[in-house]
């Protein structure tokens, strides 16, 4: 089965709930979509991230209830710098959205989704711990995986895979 | 005699509460997870889990190695379930690749699979019996776990750290004689699921340790993040074997076991359901196992037999090629989601195009769970939080990664 192209037109994927539903609450918060391997993608502008977040969690027609995952990639060294990808589940419907805010290296942060969902208050934790990528409004924000006294995210792509010895 | 200061005697009179320690290194705690309680009495206050002792940076690691190589990684995080995880790692890939799998491949990776969900359960229900005082279950889960260790060594070589499933297959056909062993043993087991369950399920003792313990709602589990038994325990209907079938599970009927009470007696029906549901799907996969190659036809991503390797000098070079350079996969982002023991195992896998992943995020069930775990317990007994500890089922290697 070969690969199908990316479709990256917001015209052709309306149909998508998750996309119908941020466009018709606030075309303008929607930065890019793409959709590929049969996944779709939507970049959010980064202030808008957790109301987005909680209007997918609460549209009538298809709720985005449930947060299957929270990450973050590091593009270093270009700019911006990190990705904060958030994979969202829809129990009742089953449908899948990924979204993605872009945030500069210098000093990241993002606005936190724990009051959007709980559960987001371990994945934005480890986040923190191996990005350096500060939640506002996170009510624990400490280091999660690594010591508590550790210098350094080891997830960025500037740290070295063996660590500083 | 000595005096205490006035300023502590004030204190102890106040401070009602005390801090406890469980863990890391407490047999119940199934692992290296610390549990920071605050008691009242015997009753908590607060619980918060502190985890990180098992950190060992596979992410780091998988960045920078071919992406052959980091199937055996995938083993070592969720280490009850290695073919879970192997699985997830390789639909991923393979999705990223727009890789067709044969159906004899897909079909062995069903059963396989499941034989897994049972091997990972079978060792929750012994410990999560002994921990609530039942000693003999153990006895008895372990005995067929040592089946299933058996069939998994006769196919891949090793009885835990699998690695069976490879990018664009499997590693090796099956031997002569592994369907006759797998049939016996399917054939038995519901049988032995019987005797677990004459042990407990009508057990005064055990009802007592698990009726009405540690309750959630549906609305708390979605909120908070629990998956697989831990939600459907709390009257969740999803399992994404039958809500969104990767690897061939749409030609299979089952059903997916959902209780409603929440509580670690609906979680302990669940899973001792789900035991029978899997050996079913097994007895489907045996009786319908297709014929055919058990590896994709891609040379530039999947190894060549050892005997072509040996004779033909094209499939030399491929080998060669794959060994000393790995294979490149077209950029672009995949997130795949699999229904593992413990719930929804994610694999997210970003390639910028060259032969070492960019970025591998594993999702792990038993992190997820790890955090209904507070609300289960808070306002309950110290031996409530063991009871909901070995409900949940959680895997520390899958939370620390």
């Amino acid at each position: 089965m070969p690969l199908a192209p990316p479709i990256t037109d917001l015209e052709q994927l309306k149909s998508h709930p998750a996309l119908a539903r941020l466009v018709a609450w606030n075309a303008s918060v929607v930065q890019a979509a793409k959709f590929d391997r049969e996944e779709l993608t939507v970049w959010i502008e980064r202030g808008s991230m957790r109301e987005a977040c909680a209007i997918l969690r609460d549209d009538p027609a298809c709720p985005f209830n449930y947060l299957a995952d929270l990450t973050a990639v590091d593009w270093y060294p270009s700019e911006p710098r990190f990705e904060v990808v958030y994979h969202l589940l829809s129990i009742p419907k089953k449908e899948r959205v990924r979204l993605k805010a872009r945030l500069d290296g210098d000093s990241p942060a993002i606005e936190s989704v724990t009051s959007v969902w709980p559960s987001a208050n371990f994945y934005e934790r480890e986040v923190f711990d191996l990005f350096g990528v500060r939640f506002t409004g996170h009510p624990h924000l400490e280091r999660l995986l690594m010591p508590d006294n550790w210098e350094g995210h080891p997830l960025r792509k500037d740290y070295p895979v063996e660590g500083y010895r | 005699m000595p005096q205490f200061p006035p300023s502590a005697v004030a204190e102890a009179g106040q401070d009602r509460t005390l801090v406890l320690n469980m863990g890391p290194q407490h047999p119940s705690t199934h692992g290296v997870l610390r549990l920071v309680l605050e008691i009242d009495g015997e009753t908590i206050v607060r619980l918060k889990p502190d985890i990180g002792y098992l950190h060992t940076g596979i992410e780091k690691t998988c960045e920078a190695k071919f992406y052959q190589q980091v199937v055996p990684l995938t083993d070592r995080i969720d280490y009850l379930c290695p073919m879970t995880n192997n699985l997830t790692y390789c639909l991923a890939v393979e999705k990223l690749l727009g890789l067709e799998i044969p159906p004899k491949a897909q079909w062995m990776r069903v059963m396989m699979n499941e034989l897994t969900r049972i091997n990972s359960h079978l060792v929750w229900l012994g410990t999560h019996a002994m921990d609530l005082g039942a000693m003999t279950v153990f006895l008895y889960c372990f005995r067929e776990r040592e089946d299933i260790l058996r069939l998994f060594e006769m196919v891949s070589g090793q009885r835990m750290m699998t690695s069976y499933f490879r990018i664009g297959g499997l590693a090796l056909d099956p031997p002569l004689g592994f369907f006759e062993k797998v049939k016996a043993f399917a054939d038995r087991f519901p049988g032995n699921v019987d005797e677990y369950e004459g042990l407990l399920t009508g057990n005064p003792i055990f009802l007592m340790r698990v009726k009405g313990v540690a309750k959630m709602t549906a609305e708390d589990a979605i909120a908070l993040g629990a998956t697989g038994p831990t939600l459907r325990g709390s009257g969740v209907d999803i399992d994404l074997r039958r809500d969104d079938p990767y690897t061939g599970y749409e030609n299979f009927n089952f059903k997916v076991p959902v209780r409603t009470e929440g509580d670690v007696w609906a979680r302990y029906l669940c899973r001792v359901q789900e035991l029978r549901e899997s050996i079913g799907i097994v007895q489907q996969a045996l009786a319908g196992i297709p014929e055919g190659p058990v590896k994709a036809d891609a040379p530039k991503v999947v190894l060549p037999d050892r005997e072509k390797m040996k004779t033909q000098m094209e499939a030399l070079i491929y080998h060669f090629k794959i060994i000393t350079e790995g294979f490149t996969v077209p950029a672009g982002e995949v997130y795949q989601g699999v229904e593992s023991p413990r719930g929804e195992m994610g694999y997210y896998v970003v390639s910028d195009g060259t032969a070492k992943p960019y970025r591998v995020h594993m999702r792990g069930p038993s992190y997820a769970n790890l955090q209904t775990l507070a609300k289960m317990c808070e306002g309950r007994l110290i031996a409530d939080v063991i009871a909901a500890i070995g409900s949940i089922d959680v895997v520390l290697g899958d939370i620390d990664r």
